[in-house]
């Protein structure tokens, strides 16, 4: 088993809502709460779920674009080390946490120039290809960002590098001294993958990259994705909505519900044998391009419940099929399902 | 199959500050009764301006340039249908919500944040059905009046039959007169001399003051005496708003009627916006990528509501999507259109199994299945600029298989077999 | 992976892409009669403030804000060979006035909003993006100027100030900066949830960079706006305030305090009311030909810098 790219420990994001004439703070909005995950190098893992499920928070929280409110990231430390230092947090002992603050292991807790060096090493890639540009810049500038913050290349150096990254994409010089809007959407994310490629990062983060693009338009952009995984030996975690394009992709799939995982398995073995109830509407729910299929859908019926309340227990009892009084009374954990399949419901063997 | 509505060889274009988009480029299109029919397509293909063109609510600074729309279900000869393309405003103005009925991606702002859904679902039966609530009103109020009641209320009440009651009378006038222009106008449909021109010119403007007057009492009836009687009108539309909110499956009709868009979750609002769409139980369903911004589940949801409601309340719907998932899911019929052009049009089962445009095909391979083995195949290039389309057939620059006459020509779409039809040089002769 | 399909639009090899978008912008600006109505009445006032010293030599060189008199005779005189727009009471020649009020107006004008757009851009900049207390407090102070009127609080600052041009631009620079501050933070607030402020922090870049880089270039054009629209405003403002007495001296070439040494002439003597129409009515549509070139000059900067304008 190799030392995993990233570790999460029991990670948690919770946003305040606060209310009255003086603010106060009167709830929290559950974005995430409690995640553990570990995603190996070299592969790519795919987040699937709907609105309000936490996903995009999750891979924005681990890119420390926001501040966890509790739990820990690993990024890139051997296991041995990271074992040490939840020993010392889980001893609870003040010099103990003390000690392991100075490690400088957890991204949660990194800043100042750690943080910056780190951020060379994950970057993420928009949905939106209209707002992950900045209109008034060039795009020899879009591209060039990360390189001049982090003070990576000379200045000459630089055009030479950013034509190095549009043509990994698949785009030219000519493209170099245009702005963002006279290009199409297609082009548009190229350019947002070139810029997350400047710093030669270990990770990347995607943020539901093809969801704004056309049919025939995401096609090339996966391929792209792949191949560039491939090439540059990249880690992804691939945050969608979309079960198939996450099949496409994806070598491992993690369901999230509410905040939490509820189930995370290889992708064949997850399309074979789902076994979180969740997880089978969902499948089910997908529309698939083939008139004879004549499956059977599950309904679910209710809405998305609010991340403000989230039902107690387990989150998907209200809208369950299965529910028993354990489920309205214990959250399950995640417990494997053997060779890996892990998943968080109390009656998976019997359905 | 009956025929339901079609369009035949339209052109839109629009006038932007950079030139004119020729956004439909000669689009036929034909849905029967009872069927679902699929448009699909990728951004700028035409579909929504194809469908809003045949509303005729295409917003300026497009307009349509030739082409007709044919109606065929209000027709007095069905085989003949109305050509509504040259009607007024205010004809049009009765269809919509009444006969044809559309229902838009973003059902929070297809909801108008300040009217409680009530009122809003009641505005069509107001609008459209103005004349049966009145009777039933008034029908109400003689039940209430043959029962024994006290003095004051029994005056009140007999004040406000005889006050709706001639506002019955007058709606029913209007709608006589409307009605006979209407049926001088089909007669006069197809001859295209000076002499009928004229005439049709002067009835549509007579037809349309008619209508207006009609309405001018809508404005009256805001005078705050004057809306008290209108309130036992408003009683018996809520009434109808509540079964129709039920019969959708809405679990606790009341109170959803009265309560307000921005308290309800994306699927129950994009479900509200489907009751508004049926309310005057229309013959054509127009839903312009009504999921796309749903999540899976609740897409769903909305999907099977859909279907069963073309078991009971709609006859047709024209179903527009980029989701060939949904499409195998949702229609039968389908056609593929590509930057303003239909390229292929046929069953569903038929277009999955035997796809014969390129485009079409490549499509296909481009989308992810279940069952994908090998990298997605993908169409090199991108959508082309509707200011200036690429000559002859406008799939030619991308097309795998594209011949010399394929930039000269545009392809007829030509009936390649039994319903299956395609606009591709490939097939032109008939055969492949 | 093939080659994308050329751009949308063929760019010249030769000039800038910024360049071209502001030529693309200008060249679709002049199309609108407005516009070029109010840039041919800013020119014609350019024109004056800079051809002064040629056209109205001033009397007295080292101050030229003075207006000559001929006289000292308190009746105002209407339009003579000598004077060709009339004089003011105590025989002030009112084409000198208004040649030099021009000036005038230009300095002061463009004084207070260059330093009004500058406190504006900073603290609006620091509030809408770092949020959080320090917004609170700016805002509450904003809220605070915006809760008395502003001509009232002028004058009272004014005053305490000491009478005086000086005062007049000092008082309206205190007090007009929140409705800058405002407009750039209620953009920032925007524009900081935008993806590409996400993509250079999560690059790396320092909240200076951002600032100057991303959030000020995307958001500053609607202060400009707003700054251009308010060059006018301040105008009046300035002009109101030396018609009440609290700018500059009597005889000093400012249109306001022009029509405020008329204050006992706006009404003739009975049988001729309007006898002493050019005191009122020349500074006046001078004033209001002023105040309406920079609002349709701002109405233009507008229509180019708008991004929702633009014909994407």
């Amino acid at each position: 088993m190799s030392d995993p790219l990233i570790d999460i420990r029991q990670l948690v994001k919770y946003y305040p809502v606060t209310g009255g004439v003086f603010r106060r703070h009167i709830a929290d909005v559950k974005a995430v709460d409690g995640v553990d995950l570990k995603i190996e190098r070299g592969e790519c893992l795919g987040l699937v779920g709907e609105s309000g499920c936490g996903k995009t928070t999750l891979g924005k929280t681990i890119l420390r674009l926001h501040d966890a409110t509790s739990g820990r990231v690993y990024f890139s430390q051997p296991a041995a080390r990271i074992e040490e230092v939840e020993k010392m947090l889980a001893s609870g002992r003040p010099e103990e946490r003390r000690k392991a603050a100075r490690q400088e292991v957890d991204v949660t807790a990194m800043n100042g120039r750690r943080l910056r060096e780190l951020r060379r090493k994950m970057q993420i890639v928009f949905q939106d290809p209209s707002n992950s540009l900045n209109p008034r810049m060039l795009i020899k500038d879009i591209v060039a960002e990360p390189l001049v913050a982090q003070r990576m290349v000379k200045s000459r150096e630089v055009e030479s590098r950013v034509l190095e990254l549009l043509g990994v994409v698949g785009m030219g010089a000519g493209h170099l001294k245009r702005y963002p809007h006279e290009f199409s959407g297609g082009q548009r994310q190229r350019i947002a993958i070139a810029r997350a490629l400047a710093t030669s990062p270990e990770f990347v983060l995607m943020d539901e990259p093809t969801s704004a693009l056309d049919v025939s338009v995401q096609a090339q952009i996966l391929n792209l994705l792949k191949r560039l995984q491939r090439d540059f030996k990249l880690t992804y975690l691939f945050v969608t909505h979309h079960l198939l394009v996450v099949k496409y992709t994806s070598d491992r799939i993690a369901v999230m519900y509410l905040g939490k995982v509820v189930e995370l398995a290889a992708t064949p073995e997850m399309f074979r044998q789902p076994l979180h109830p969740y997880t089978k509407a969902l499948l089910s729910a997908i529309p698939i391009p083939d008139p004879e299929t004549g499956r059977e859908r599950i309904i679910l019926t209710g809405d998305v419940p609010n991340p403000v309340d989230p039902p107690r227990a387990c989150r998907f009892h209200p809208r369950c099929r299965y529910a028993k009084d354990i489920c309205r009374e214990v959250e399950p954990r995640l417990e494997d399902a053997g060779q890996g399949h892990m998943v968080a419901c109390h009656r998976w063997r019997e359905i | 199959m009956e025929k339901l509505i079609e369009t035949r060889d339209l052109y839109t274009d629009f006038n932007t500050f950079e030139g004119v988009v020729k956004a439909l480029n000669g689009v036929s299109v034909v849905v029967n009764e009872g069927e679902t029919y699929g448009l699909v397509g990728e951004s700028g293909c035409g579909k929504s301006v194809n469908v809003r063109s045949m509303m005729r609510i295409v917003q300026a600074p497009g307009r349509i340039v030739s082409g007709k729309v044919v109606i065929f279900f209000r027709a007095e000869d069905r085989s003949r249908g109305i050509d509504i393309v040259e009607r007024s405003e205010a004809y049009m103005t009765s269809l919509r919500g009444d006969s044809i009925s559309m229902i838009f991606q973003e059902a929070s702002t297809s909801l108008n944040p300040v009217l409680s859904i009530g009122y809003q679902i009641g505005e069509s039966f107001h609008f459209h059905r103005l004349t049966q609530m009145l009777q039933e009103t008034i029908a109400d109020l003689d039940g209430e009046l043959s029962r024994p009641t006290w003095i004051l209320p029994r005056g009140w009440k007999r004040l406000q039959k005889s006050l709706l009651a001639r506002e019955l009378r007058v709606l029913t006038h209007y709608k006589d007169r409307i009605d006979r222009i209407d049926h001088e106008l089909y007669g006069l449909e197809d001859k295209s001399d000076g002499a009928a021109a004229d005439r049709r010119h002067l009835l549509n403007r007579r037809r349309d003051r008619l209508q207006k007057e009609s309405t001018v009492a809508e404005i009256f009836k805001r005078v705050p005496l004057v809306r008290s009687y209108q309130r036992r009108v408003e009683r018996t539309v809520r009434r109808h708003v509540v079964e129709l909110l039920r019969s959708l499956g809405v679990p606790n009709p009341e109170r959803i009627a009265a309560s307000y868009p921005h308290e309800l979750s994306g699927g129950m609002q994009q479900r509200i916006v489907i009751a508004i769409a049926l309310a005057c139980h229309p013959v054509l369903l127009i839903a312009d990528e009504p999921t796309s911004n749903l999540d899976v589940t609740i897409q769903a949801q909305i999907i099977d509501l859909i279907k069963q409601l073309k078991k009971t309340a709609i006859s047709s719907v024209l179903f527009i999507t980029h989701d060939l998932g949904l499409v195998a899911e949702v229609c039968d019929r389908t056609s593929v259109m590509y930057a303003g052009d239909i390229s292929e049009t046929a069953t569903v089962k038929e277009l999955f199994r035997n796809p014969l445009h390129p485009y079409s095909q490549g499509l296909l391979r481009s989308v992810p299945k279940v069952e994908q083995t090998g990298e997605l195949a993908t169409i090199p290039g991108g959508v082309p600029n509707l200011i200036a389309p690429p000559s002859g057939c406008r799939f030619h620059p991308r097309c795998p298989h594209r011949m010399a006459v394929c930039s000269e020509r545009k392809p007829n779409l030509l009936e390649h077999s039994a319903g299956h039809w395609v606009a591709c040089h490939l097939y032109s002769e008939g055969t492949r | 992976m093939g080659n994308e399909i050329a751009p949308v639009r063929e760019a010249s090899p030769s000039r800038h892409p910024g360049w071209q978008e502001l030529a693309f912008s200008l060249r679709r600006l002049f199309k609108n009669p407005l516009t070029i109505i109010g840039l041919t009445i800013i020119l014609f006032f350019v024109f004056l403030a800079v051809a002064a010293p040629w056209i109205a030599p001033p009397p007295r060189p080292h101050d030229p804000y003075l207006m000559p008199h001929s006289g000292w005779d308190m009746t105002p005189s209407p339009p003579s060979v000598k004077n060709p727009l009339g004089t003011l009471p105590s025989q002030y020649d009112i084409l000198y006035g208004v040649i030099w009020g021009t000036r005038n107006a230009f300095r002061i004008g463009l004084a207070i909003v260059l330093a009004n757009l500058l406190v504006g851009l900073v603290l609006g900049a620091v509030a809408g993006y770092f949020g959080g207390l320090v917004d609170e407090i700016i805002m509450r102070v904003a809220d605070i100027f915006y809760a008395i009127p502003l001509l009232v609080i002028a004058m009272a600052l004014v005053i305490a100030l000491g009478r005086g041009l000086q005062s007049v631009v000092l008082a309206l620079i205190i007090l007009q900066w929140p409705t800058y501050t405002r407009v750039i933070r209620s953009e920032i607030l925007v524009l900081r949830n935008m993806d590409y402020i996400l993509a250079a922090r999560a690059s790396g870049s320092s909240h200076l960079r951002i600032l100057f880089r991303h959030v000020l270039p995307n958001s500053m054009f609607s202060a400009i706006i707003v700054a251009s629209m308010n060059v006018g405003v301040t105008i009046l403002i300035v002009a109101a305030l030396s018609f009440l007495g609290l700018g500059s001296d009597t005889g000093y070439a400012d249109w306001g305090a022009m029509v405020a040494t008329c204050r006992n002439f706006i009404v003739g003597p009975p049988g001729n009311r309007l006898a002493y129409w050019y005191l009122v009515f020349i500074p006046g549509f001078t004033i209001a030909l002023f105040v309406l070139g920079w609002n349709l000059l701002g109405d233009a900067v507008r229509d180019v810098f708008d991004p929702r304008m633009r014909r994407r």
